[in-house]
């Protein structure tokens, strides 16, 4: 039944006040890539994604170790994966982890060109993974619809080289953007650390992969 | 840090000015948060015509209205829309970001491109979503639930552009929530300290939590079930080889952390509108902050006290039988902080303040049906029941529906500089508060007594109940009519709101009606305790504080 009348002052005991920021207002014209002179939350942004995309996993993962203890196949359509190509496939990966930290400690220490070197030889080993896994497709003795266990496996490994994959053409963008007089700088370098990131990422769900996929 | 207004990063020109923003790919997280509000209010209402063609056939215990088949698709439509187009989108993303931005102290939301995207990805999943209607077989007949086996026999193209809508909508909300989260972590103002934010940002950051640890899951697990209907893999086919439950559980591990996300930003939101409309202090600030957490927290590990019925196994009943009711702790923290808030406080009965405590008597009513449910032997006599269906919708329309209006009543002169009309609200109000209890209570009774939920066909015993239930259906329909009527003819023709006229404290009421692009024309206030009203000469004496002093707003 009542309402303040419109206008009347603010009530006793407000602690309002207008401090001034750190800095003056306005002094970021550039902003196009500044987001508006906000503080830059891209990287937080991005790993708060890839928590998120890490869930997508951990569903699979979680439904995956449930078929597994709930569904055994019957005997006769159970199959022992071959470790070799996998193996292998792990330690391209990991390798590739290293060589893109190589990437971007030659760029921060401004030597630009070595940095596209080590980019493209960790695209070599995304390329070369992604290979493997065709090998090994190929060479599988059970397809999409065979049973349960061969369903969620192309399912999990599909799931990932699509991520591999989209983490090749960034790193083939980054490189790109990398040349002399490109987006990307020794000063400027968000676009090689978010696609950093994301390959580091991508790596760690893969040892988890092959570990409860192969291993286990 | 510098702060710089939003246009300086679009290049002038591109954006369209006046009404046609609203229209556009604007990046102005206000115009955002309008998009999203009336969006989902044209939702509510495609919603609540598919809950009144649901109330029209249950008015009779045979299937006369419309077919089976077409009940089914009218009842999948309603839950998808209502909970995905409506109150998912409302109460985080129009409010969300409308006042986040205000709360920290921000130009912006952290990403307002991202923004955006989240925004207008919504009315292709929603169009998708009702144009499945009209193709081949229909829409999914399979509840929002999409259970299989059933969504596996159920005609497959309905289905799985269900899948496809649901996929988008899942996507716009981790934009949404992954945009929250950053903007609240990040872009503080400087000196404004987390435990001096308004408690919506609590709310936001919490639910955002639970939006990004659950939505995922939902989404892989839907891939995997339209792989099953397309590839006709056996993820969930038992003639395959597949396992349905995985699919309960991964289903639940995302919808029951939603229940959370579309009743934890009511909670915040009722958590500023009582204070303001109480003059008073909002009560147990800390005790709400934690209460928050500990509902993320204990909210992610409750999913299965769905499935009691499923073959769960005794430890696994025990576990979330205990979990649940856990939730009851913090929930009742929350809602005696709301009570301790309202009394000996200056009350303004105004429809914001109405609609806030009928929330409050709804809502600590399903939440004491929920805690009933939680119980094994007593879930299992109504698994499946209209008592689920009325539990939930005291949740959901009680609570969160509730508290969407009291923030439309609330903020709309912050909106558009001017006032909803007082006694249109207060007839809205009394029409939705009746109707609504009319339409859900006797549905408590007709769950008890075995009437089961998702038929379009049922015991003759049942009918008058039923009717009754009905008869309240067509009163909140004929509630939005004063509603509607306020809403399109204030924003003409409604009284000058000025600035403040609540004479608030939160940052959004601190700048014009509607705000400027920038919020602020100046610096942004720096407000470190949102909720100090009436400290000085407010000291009420709770030793002579009657209730009757509470229910005139110690005007008498």
């Amino acid at each position: 039944m009542t309402s303040l009348a419109p206008g009347s002052p603010n009530p006793a005991g407000a602690a309002v006040s207008a401090q001034p920021t750190s800095q003056a207002h306005g002094t970021s014209a550039h902003a196009a890539d500044d987001h508006g002179g906000h503080v830059d939350a891209r990287l937080f942004g991005l790993a708060t994604f890839l928590v998120a995309d890490g869930m997508t996993f951990a569903g699979f993962f979680a439904a995956y170790l449930t078929f597994r203890a709930v569904n055994p196949l019957p005997a006769d359509s159970s199959y022992e994966l071959e470790l070799i190509l996998p193996t292998i496939n792990t330690a391209l990966l990991v390798i590739s982890s290293f060589t893109f930290h190589r990437a971007g400690s030659n760029l921060r220490s401004g030597n630009q060109s070595a940095c596209r070197s080590w980019l493209l030889g960790t695209v070599a080993l995304g390329v070369a993974f992604l290979a493997g896994q065709m090998v090994e497709y190929f060479n599988l003795p059970f397809g999409l619809t065979d049973n349960l266990f061969a369903s969620t496996f192309y399912a999990l490994t599909g799931f990932h080289g699509l991520h591999v994959t989209l983490g090749v053409i960034c790193i083939l963008i980054v490189w790109w953007q990398a040349r002399q007089g490109g987006r990307i700088s020794q000063h400027d370098h968000f676009g090689l650390e978010a696609a950093e990131l994301y390959w580091h990422f991508v790596d760690g769900i893969w040892v988890v992969l092959y570990g409860i996929l192969y291993l286990l | 840090m510098t702060v710089a207004s939003p246009t300086d990063f679009e290049p002038q020109g591109l954006q369209p000015q006046g009404w046609l923003k609203y229209f556009s790919f604007s990046l102005d997280h206000k115009v955002i948060g309008l998009q999203y509000l009336v969006t989902g209010f044209i939702f509510y209402f495609i919603g609540g015509a598919l809950a009144g063609v649901i109330r029209t056939e249950l008015a009779s215990p045979i299937s006369d209205f419309v077919s089976r088949e077409t009940y089914n698709e009218v009842l999948t439509l309603h839950g998808t829309v209502m909970i995905f187009l409506w109150i998912v989108p409302v109460v985080n993303g129009a409010f969300g970001n409308y006042l986040i931005p205000f709360y920290v102290g921000a130009r912006d939301m952290a990403f307002p491109r991202l923004n955006a995207v989240a925004f207008w990805l919504i009315p292709p999943a929603g169009i998708l979503l009702i144009a499945s209607y009209f193709v081949a077989g229909g829409a999914a007949q399979s509840g929002w639930t999409a259970y299989p086996p059933l969504s596996l026999s159920t005609p497959a193209i309905g289905q799985v552009i269900w899948i496809l809508s649901v996929l988008l909508l899942g996507g716009s909300s981790i934009f949404g929530g992954i945009n929250f989260i950053a903007t609240i972590l990040k872009l503080r103002r400087p000196g404004l300290k987390l435990m001096q934010l308004p408690m919506y940002c609590w709310a936001m950051l919490g639910t955002s939590i639970l939006v990004v640890l659950s939505t995922p899951v939902l989404a892989g697990t839907l891939i995997l079930l339209s792989f099953d209907i397309i590839a006709h893999t056996g993820f969930f086919n038992p003639a395959l080889g597949g396992n349905v439950v995985v699919y309960q559980h991964l289903f639940w591990f995302y919808s029951h952390p939603a229940v959370y996300i579309m009743v934890l930003p009511a909670f915040g939101l009722v958590s500023e509108i009582l204070p303001i409309h109480a003059r008073k202090p909002l009560f147990g600030y800390t005790t709400m902050v934690y209460s928050i957490l500990a509902i993320v927290v204990l909210g992610l590990i409750v999913w299965a006290h769905h499935m009691f019925t499923s073959g769960t196994p005794p430890w696994m009943r025990l576990f979330f039988t205990i979990a649940t009711s856990f939730i009851a702790v913090p929930t009742g923290i929350k809602f005696f902080n709301w009570l301790a808030t309202l009394w000996g406080g200056k009350l303004a009965l105004n429809s914001a303040m109405l609609f806030s405590c009928g929330f409050i008597i709804n809502f600590v009513f399903g939440g004491i049906t929920g805690v009933a449910l939680a119980q094994v032997p007593f879930d299992i006599h109504v698994h499946d029941t209209y008592f689920v269906v009325a539990h939930f919708h005291y949740i959901v329309y009680g609570g969160t529906v509730f508290v969407i209006f009291a923030s439309v009543y609330h903020w709309y002169p912050k909106f558009t500089g001017r006032m909803l009309n007082e006694d249109l609200g207060r007839l809205h109000f009394l029409l939705t508060f009746i109707g609504f209890n009319l339409c859900f209570t006797p549905q408590h009774w007709l769950g008890l007594n075995g009437m089961p939920r998702r038929v379009a066909e049922y015991d003759p015993s049942f009918t008058t109940l039923n009717q009754v239930s009905s008869v309240g259906a067509l009163l909140m329909a004929i509630s939005t009519l004063p509603f509607l009527i306020n809403v399109i003819w204030s924003a003409y023709a409604g009284e000058i709101a000025g600035d403040n006229p609540w004479n608030a404290l939160t940052p959004e009421w601190l700048t014009a009606s509607p705000p400027p692009v920038e919020n602020w024309l100046g610096e942004a206030p720096l407000v470190t305790h949102p909720y100090d009203y009436g400290i000085p000469e407010g000291k009420i004496d709770l030793r002579v504080a009657s209730g009757a002093d509470l229910w005139f707003g110690g005007k008498r």
